[in-house]
């Protein structure tokens, strides 16, 4: 894995789904199908498609949460930032605390080393050291999905997968993250799998872009080449349901 | 906003800490301390009235009333504090287990904990007693058991809640061990539904102790207890009647006061 933070080749996942109210006949339903792709080093990478598709639990298979699945994965040092920046920071303990318990389950480093490292964690997400006494409850969203971003960083990954970032954030607070994430993405050489159904989002930070459908990527190229020229049908469509479409906007 | 005004504007965290704080001095003085010794009778002061020596009269031994009431309110809260600890504890073990794995394990101890709330408590506590005798102790320890199974399908009820909940998933990423999910991540919210189960449970145990010792099975003499003095109080309610609401305000007065102190603490926690 000299220059690849990730290669995924031939995935297919599958979960059980319950045929009667006892739990006692299941089926087995395929969700992703041969699924093969690599993200570089430093590389920005846009998964797009509908709920439903398949998204979601690529990333998770991906992570090592679903277990039903065959293919070769092989991944470098991985971490996610989850869609809801409401429900993915515990809401018992301080921002402080919650940033800290990574290094410490990791029992690598004393004391005064993991403070420091907190500390520059979250001026590097744009926040200082006074959040870190406060709890999440007191927190805007924005401020949440940053404290995320401090959170999926202080492990140093090589690959942070963003399932949906900014979906749940307004317009505003939405384009400060991105930018964010494309600083970060220039400092410190780490890449991203931006997962999403929002074109614009993704063409705005992506450079090159995956699409899927049914468990399938049926398209995968640079960003330009799928706004521009799109192939598949099915990308056609996503395209057309864009309403101020930005490529049009932008010729 | 300052302690001061907080308790100040929240008139039932007022009233009823002050109660409960009150009941709680009164109980912990009865541990080491009685005006006269709530067992030494004194056949001529047989069921007086209040006067200065015995400021809430005697009973049918001439045993100073006050001196019982005290250590029988010490007696039941130092049983429903033991039983509230049995019940959570042991509670929360087996609600953070069931409800954080769930699957089979969860099934076989939910249908046990309906099978025993099925129960009608009390007679469950009387088997008990009947085969562990009676006394202050085991009187706890039957009571604690008893109140196991509610509460721990309140606390799995928590767990069931926050196990899929990205906090958790994200823990779970970070290598953080199961145990240390469960009681270092999870734990900590499910404080604010404890508390509220921790009141309601201790006065539930104040109640059931009472009714225990006055049905005769609970605490046994020379033990003191409220409920026991009550249904001593009972024959003499038409010669002595300060007997019997002297007891029964003590008990009265301690449930009062915790459920106020726990409403007003909920109202604004």
């Amino acid at each position: 894995m000299d220059n690849k933070v990730l290669t995924v080749s031939g995935l297919n996942s599958y979960y059980n789904v319950k045929t009667d109210k006892w739990g006692i006949g299941t089926a087995r339903r395929q969700v992703l199908k041969d699924v093969s792709f690599e993200i570089g080093r430093g590389e920005i990478v846009g998964l797009v498609g509908e709920s439903g598709c398949g998204k979601s639990t690529l990333a998770k298979c991906i992570l090592g949460m679903v277990k039903d699945h065959d293919g070769r994965i092989e991944h470098g040092s991985t971490k996610m930032i989850f869609q809801d920046p409401y429900g993915s920071l515990n809401p018992a303990k301080t921002v402080g605390w919650i940033l800290e318990e990574p290094l410490r389950i990791k029992k690598e480093l004393k004391d005064p080393e993991r403070n420091k490292k907190v500390s520059e964690m979250i001026h590097l997400v744009g926040l200082d050291d006074g959040f870190l006494v406060r709890k999440p409850g007191e927190l805007s969203g924005g401020q949440r999905q940053r404290i995320c971003i401090a959170l999926a960083l202080m492990m140093e990954p090589d690959l942070i997968i963003a399932d949906e970032p900014v979906s749940a954030l307004d317009v505003t607070v939405q384009d400060q993250i991105l930018k964010l994430l494309l600083k970060l993405n220039r400092e410190l050489n780490i890449a991203f799998l931006f997962i999403s159904h929002d074109l614009k989002v993704v063409y705005s930070v992506c450079e090159r872009v995956m699409v899927m459908k049914d468990g399938m990527i049926v398209e995968q190229g640079s960003d330009e080449q799928i706004y521009r020229a799109p192939e598949h049908p099915y990308t056609r469509q996503l395209l057309a349901a864009v309403i101020d479409d930005p490529v049009r906007d932008g010729s | 906003m300052n302690i001061k005004s907080f308790i100040l504007k929240n008139k039932r965290l007022a009233i009823g800490g002050s109660i409960t704080a009150i009941m709680v001095i009164l109980a912990v003085t009865g541990l080491f301390f009685t005006p006269y010794d709530p067992n030494a009778m004194d056949i001529s002061a047989k069921l007086s009235g209040i006067s200065p020596r015995h400021i809430m009269g005697c009973d049918n031994f001439g045993r100073d009333i006050f001196s019982r009431v005290l250590a029988g309110l010490s007696t039941t809260m130092v049983v429903a504090v033991g039983t509230v600890f049995i019940g959570i504890v042991f509670g929360t073990l087996i609600g953070a287990f069931t409800g954080y794995y769930g699957g089979y394990l969860d099934e076989i101890m939910m249908r046990f904990n309906d099978a025993v709330l099925a129960f009608p408590s009390l007679l469950l506590a009387l088997v008990f007693i009947s085969v562990m005798g009676s006394g202050k102790l085991n009187v706890t320890i039957a009571l604690g058991i008893l109140f196991i199974p509610s509460y721990a399908r309140i606390m799995r009820g928590e767990f069931l809640k926050c196990r899929n909940l990205d906090y958790v998933m994200s823990a779970r990423l970070m290598g953080a061990s199961d145990m240390r999910i469960m009681f270092v991540h999870i734990l900590p919210n499910t404080v604010r539904v404890m508390l509220s189960t921790i009141a309601i449970g201790f006065n539930n145990a104040v109640l059931a102790e009472a009714g225990m010792s006055y049905l005769g099975i609970g605490v046994q003499p020379p033990d003191a207890s409220l409920g026991r003095m009550l249904s001593e109080a009972q024959s003499y309610l038409f010669v002595r009647p300060g007997y019997a609401v002297c007891t029964g305000m003590a008990i009265v007065l301690l449930i009062l006061g915790f459920s106020m102190l726990s409403e007003g603490l909920e109202k604004n926690a």
